[in-house]
């Protein structure tokens, strides 16, 4: 007989879903490899034979004028959209395109998204509980109590995206740039190797932006992190490596100064 | 530790309350007063009210998948009418010899129908722990395969509507024809008895009253046990952005699936107690319209709040009693023009006005 079926302990795949068995493999320093991803929509080229490369613990930024593909990259890494062709790897042994939005979750490639998608009928406190990095299936969330670490791990959180006394607000009630710092706190809760943050900035103060700023630098070696985002000071503030898209494309890649004194960027975002 | 447990939720306390009180107070005036006081409940009475609260158990099963997991679905009848299909099933084996041509182990329409031997999924149905579980198993098995591919495949919204009404619309096909060996059109009825206590006793409909009055009770504090815990918590998010909720890591399909299936087993629980009641089950109760019903129920009390189900559900009942009495015709056209206005001015039900008139509505 199956030894699954006497092992009182066993959990069966249909109650917990798929994970990843082997951790993620980043011996030669690349988390991401995005090898001549191409996604088409309609005929539409959103990418066109893309090839990135980010590497483990940095922190890149991603810019490029509206449509260039950056949120389309984003949404092929982590499962949304299904390329038409490329190959995309999380490390050098896991293949993220045989995967489910899920799966990559779990495996530690996580996202903020563009138009902030905080849980608005949920306490600020409950929306970080649910990103917690602990066990997702629905047996063990049934019987889920908070630990004591656990309970820590939210209030230190809180304490960073600067929310501590709306612990107990409903997050559709906070402010444009307190649910953007919400969902970077859910970004931080669930503890990825991989965070890909799609406009953090947009529609924040200038303090806040500067914050977040300090927030995202703060980040760098323990995740690799990618940022997307339209605002060029915030950019030159954090950026060590900047990656221009068009087209579907990568354009260039550099330090900031090089970018800006590139004439094809400049020749892009003016040509615009 | 009680004053604790419902903290900051008058509202269930207060349902649980009057929940215990109908479970009690109508057999304990039955048994205190004579026949012909005004307190004394006639058994018609009694099983009128038991039948309210198989209806309001049926309703608290919708508002798990409707209210808290935002799946419309205008199927929740099929789960309920297979429960009363099985218990029917056991209540048809307890007819034996005393049915209208006596034969010992065929029902009545079999022999009408001039069958020889009892189908092989009739077996078992004599023995009443084996019915119990089919009342619950088989409805959870439909609803886990139901669920399964249709959740996987990430159908949702009126598709997701559609289907599941199209499931009872065909179960109701099914159960109409005598060569399924439900008893056709006729449904299954002339029961007897129930674990050897005789359905017309009042005695026994008191039981069953107060069997229904507890297994509301405990549905509903399962129920609301379930939506206070962290997977409460998933499928309220998952309610409003699924997609985001799967960039988390949890496999939405699993939990609604999970839901869904536990709600057709509270449906299946409120068939099984509402066929001995009523005395008869027949593919009827498939019909779309029955579940639309439901929908009307919980639309009323105010969906996502468990105790507005119960609510709705007793409310359009009574209203459904007292409306058939007077003028029948008009009844589809009332509930109809309830729900318009229900829809249109009262999105949050009864529940939901109350909570917003004092003070504690949500977004
Ligand atoms: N689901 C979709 N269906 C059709 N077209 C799409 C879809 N998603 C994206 N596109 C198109 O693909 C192109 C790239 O879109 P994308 O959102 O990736 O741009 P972006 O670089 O993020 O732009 P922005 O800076 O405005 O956010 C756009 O022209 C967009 O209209
Ligand atoms: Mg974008």
């Amino acid at each position: 007989m199956n030894n699954a079926f006497i092992d009182r302990y066993h959990t069966f795949d249909f109650v917990r879903g798929p994970v990843v068995s082997a951790p993620v493999d980043v011996k030669h320093g690349v988390a991401l490899y995005l090898e001549e991803v191409s996604v088409s929509f309609d005929g539409f080229k959103a990418l066109n034979n893309l090839s990135l490369y980010i590497n483990d613990g940095e922190l890149r930024c991603l810019i490029g004028p509206n449509g260039a593909g950056k949120t389309t990259l984003m949404d092929v890494i982590t499962g949304k959209t299904r390329p038409d062709s490329g190959s995309v790897y999380y490390g050098q042994n896991i293949d993220l395109l045989a995967m489910d939005e899920p799966a990559i979750a779990q495996a530690g490639i996580c996202r903020k998204f563009q138009k902030p998608s905080v849980f608005d009928k949920l306490s600020v406190f409950e929306n970080l509980e649910l990103a917690m990095n602990a066990e997702k299936g629905a047996w063990t969330t049934l019987f889920a109590e908070l630990s004591g670490p656990q309970r820590d791990r939210i209030d230190e959180v809180l304490d960073l995206i600067d929310l501590s006394l709306h612990r107990r607000q409903q997050a559709g009630f906070l402010s444009h740039g307190q649910k953007q710092w919400l969902e970077i706190g859910i970004l931080l809760m669930q503890e990825p190797k991989v965070m890909l943050v799609d406009e953090p900035v947009a529609g924040m103060t200038h303090q806040e932006v500067e914050r977040t700023a300090e927030l995202l630098l703060s980040l760098r070696g323990r995740h690799s992190v990618v940022v997307v985002e339209h605002d060029m000071e915030f950019v030159r503030s954090i950026a060590h490596k900047v990656t221009v898209l068009h087209e579907g494309s990568v354009l260039t890649e550099g330090t900031m100064d090089e970018i800006q004194n590139d004439p094809r960027v400049i020749q892009v975002y003016l040509g615009d | 530790m009680r004053l604790k447990f419902f903290a900051n939720d008058s509202e269930s306390a207060a349902i649980v309350a009057v929940l215990a009180a109908v479970t009690l107070i109508i057999p304990l005036c039955n048994l205190i007063f004579p026949p012909g006081s005004p307190l004394y409940f006639s058994a018609y009475s009694v099983s009128l009210i038991g039948k309210y609260l198989t209806f309001a158990l049926l309703a608290l099963s919708l508002d798990l998948v409707w209210g808290y997991c935002g799946i419309l679905a205008l199927g929740q009848g099929a789960f309920f009418t297979l429960g009363g299909y099985a218990m029917g099933m056991y209540l048809m084996r307890q007819i034996g010899t005393r049915g209208v041509y006596g034969d010992p182990l065929l029902p009545d329409f079999m022999v009408f129908l001039d069958w020889q031997v009892l189908p092989w999924y009739w077996l078992g149905f004599d023995y009443f722990p084996f019915a119990l579980l089919m009342m619950l198993a088989v409805p959870a098995l439909l609803a886990f395969v139901f669920g399964w591919l249709a959740f996987r495949s990430r159908v949702t919204g009126v598709y997701l509507s559609i289907i599941t009404q199209a499931l009872t619309y065909a179960l109701m096909l099914a159960f109409f024809r005598n060569e399924m060996g439900f008893g056709g059109n006729n449904g299954l009825t002339d029961f007897k008895e129930l674990l050897g206590f005789n359905l017309q006793a009042d005695s026994t409909r008191i039981m069953l009253l107060m069997s229904s009055g507890t297994a509301l009770i405990a549905a509903f504090l399962a129920c609301r046990r379930l939506m206070q815990s962290k997977l409460g918590r998933v499928v309220t998010a998952l309610r409003d952005q699924e997609s985001r909720v799967r960039f988390l890591g949890y496999r939405v399909e699993m939990f609604k699936l999970w839901v869904f299936v536990f709600a057709a087993m509270l449906a299946g629980i409120a068939g099984a107690l509402y066929v001995p009641q009523v005395g008869i089950i027949n593919p009827g109760e498939f019909s779309p319209l029955n579940s639309l019903e439901i929908v009307v129920w919980v639309a009323v009390g105010g969906r996502g709040t468990l105790y507005g189900a119960i609510i709705g559900a007793i409310l359009v009942n009574y209203g459904k009693t007292v409306l058939t009495g007077l003028l029948p015709e008009i009844w589809l056209f009332t509930l109809g023009a309830v729900f318009i206005v229900v829809t249109v001015m009262l999105p949050d039900g009864l529940m939901g006005l109350w909570l917003r008139k004092t003070g504690r509505a949500g977004l």
